[in-house]
C-alpha cells in the first residue's frame, strides 16, 4: 500500500505527514498526526462527532480522503483555544452542555462554523448548524443555550 | 478489502478507470462509508479535473457539474429554484460534501436532489462518451454502473411550475419517508407536460406515471388535485425499512402529493 505525503495546516501550524492508501482523515488526524480532538463515532457521516473545519467548512473527516487535505487549512477542537478558552468552550462549561462530551468537539467545531459566518443566529439557525451532530446524552437544549450566550455575548472572554 | 485510491487529471482518465471496474470517489459521502465498512471496491478513482465543479447558466437552462456540493448549490443565486431541495439534504456537514452527481447514486432512502432533477427533466452529461442520456434512464440503470456523470443539464423551470417536498420524521435532519417532485407547465390554464418524480417509493428515485396521467391537461384545481393524489402510488412498490413500512408510504404518498400540489395551486 503506498504511503502518500500530506502537507497542511493544523490549526494555522505547518504539518506533514504520510497517510495510507484510502485511509480517512479523521484516522489520518489521530494516528498519524497525534491530534485526539475529532471523534470516532460512526465512521458513517451520521453522528458527526468527527466535525473539523476544512478551508472554514465543517466536514466530517470519517467521510473525508486524507490525502485530499494537501494544501488545505484544517481546524479541530484542539485548536480553539489560542493562550485562552474560546468563549464557546467557557459557555459550554458554563451551561453544562457536555455530559459524557463525547459530542462536544463536534459541537464546538460546527457551532464555531456558524459563529464565523453568522455571528448573531437566531435560535432555529443555532439548531439547523448543529443539525449533524448527535448528542446522546447531555440534550440539546444546554448546547443550544452555550451557544446562543456566546452570539449574544453573555459570556464572559 | 484493501482499497486502492488512484488520483487523475482529467475527467477522461477516470472514466476510462472506471470502464476496467474501478469505483468513483466523489465527495466522500457515500464510498468512504463503504471503505470504513470494508466493502468497496479494490480500485478507487477519482480526478482533479476542475470541470467537475463549473456551474453555466443561460437562459433557457443551467449545467452543474457532477462535483458541485449542495453548498455550492445554495450559495448560488441563479440557482434558486434548486436551494429548497438541496437545503433539505443532509446536515450542515453533508452538504457541504455531498455532490449532485453522487445523489444520482445514493442509494435508499437517499437521493432526494435526484428526484427534484428527475422531475425537472434533467439529463446527465457522461464523460468520455458522446452526448447526455436523460435521467430516467440513467437511474434505472444506476445500479450497472452505467459511467461516469461529468455534469447535470437542467432546464430552467418556468416560476410556479416547480415544487418540492420531503416528508422527514426528524426535523431540521432526518432522511426520507418519502419525498416527491412536480414539474407542471401550464398552456392556456393547462398542464401541459407533467413530470412528477418520487423519492424512497422505489429502490430509487422513479417517475409517478399514474399521478402524472391524472394532472396531463387539467387545470390545476382541487379536482385535479384530489384525482392525483388518489392515484399517487398507483403502481409504486415501496421499500419497507427502519424509517416507514410499504404499506404506510403507500397510504400517505397521496397526502403528501395533495400539499405539494395545493402549495403549487397557492403559488
Amino acid at each position: 500500500m503506498a504511503k502518500k505525503p500530506v502537507n497542511f495546516t493544523l490549526n494555522g501550524q505547518d504539518r506533514a505527514a504520510f497517510a495510507d492508501d484510502g485511509q480517512n482523515l479523521l484516522e489520518f488526524l489521530r494516528r498519524a498526526v497525534g491530534d485526539l480532538s475529532p471523534k470516532y463515532g460512526c465512521g458513517q457521516g451520521a453522528c458527526g462527532a468527527c466535525t473539523v473545519l476544512i478551508d472554514g467548512e465543517t466536514q466530517l473527516s470519517c467521510l473525508v480522503l486524507a490525502e485530499t487535505v494537501d494544501g488545505k487549512a484544517v481546524r479541530t477542537a484542539s485548536g480553539l483555544a489560542a493562550g485562552a478558552l474560546d468563549p464557546l468552550q467557557t459557555a459550554f462549561m458554563e451551561h453544562f452542555s457536555a455530559q459524557c462530551g463525547y459530542c462536544t468537539p463536534g459541537m464546538l467545531i460546527s457551532a464555531r462554523a456558524l459563529l464565523d459566518h453568522n455571528p448573531r443566529p437566531t435560535r432555529d439557525e443555532v439548531i439547523e448548524a448543529i443539525s449533524g451532530n448527535l448528542c446522546r446524552c447531555t440534550g440539546y437544549e444546554p448546547i443550544i443555550s452555550a451557544i446562543l450566550a456566546v452570539a449574544e455575548g453573555r459570556v464572559r472572554a | 478489502m484493501t482499497t486502492t485510491v488512484q488520483t487523475v487529471a482529467t475527467l477522461t482518465e477516470a472514466a476510462r478507470a472506471m470502464a476496467q471496474g474501478a469505483t468513483f470517489l466523489g465527495g466522500g459521502t457515500i464510498i468512504m462509508r463503504d471503505i470504513n465498512a470494508g466493502v468497496a471496491a479494490a480500485q478507487i478513482v477519482r480526478t482533479t479535473d476542475p470541470a467537475l465543479n463549473d456551474i453555466r447558466i443561460s437562459s433557457d437552462k443551467v449545467t452543474i457539474g457532477a462535483g458541485v456540493t449542495m453548498s455550492q448549490i445554495i450559495a448560488h443565486p441563479e440557482l434558486a429554484f434548486l436551494h429548497k431541495v438541496a437545503r433539505l439534504i443532509g446536515g450542515p456537514q453533508v452538504r457541504n460534501m455531498g455532490t449532485v452527481g453522487g445523489n444520482l447514486f445514493a442509494p435508499h432512502p437517499y437521493g432526494d436532489f435526484a428526484v427534484a432533477l428527475l422531475a425537472l427533466g434533467a439529463q446527465a452529461v457522461m464523460a468520455g462518451q458522446n452526448g447526455s442520456r436523460p435521467l430516467d434512464d440513467l437511474l434505472r440503470d444506476r445500479s450497472r454502473s452505467p459511467g461516469l456523470v461529468a455534469a447535470i443539464e437542467c432546464p430552467r423551470p418556468r416560476a410556479g411550475t416547480f415544487g418540492f417536498f420531503k416528508f422527514s420524521r426528524i426535523k431540521p435532519k432526518g432522511v426520507s419517508v418519502l419525498s416527491v417532485a412536480a414539474l407542471l407547465p401550464r398552456e392556456g390554464g393547462r398542464i401541459r407536460g407533467a413530470r412528477v418524480a418520487w423519492g424512497a417509493m422505489a429502490a430509487g428515485p422513479v417517475r409517478g406515471a399514474s399521478a402524472e396521467r391524472a394532472l396531463e391537461g387539467q387545470s390545476l384545481n382541487a379536482d385535479t388535485i384530489a384525482r392525483a393524489a388518489q392515484l399517487a402510488a398507483e403502481g409504486l412498490a415501496p421499500p419497507t425499512d427502519a424509517i416507514a413500512t410499504d404499506w404506510y408510504r403507500r397510504e400517505v404518498a397521496g397526502v403528501y402529493l395533495k400539499r405539494l400540489l395545493e402549495q403549487m395551486e397557492r403559488g
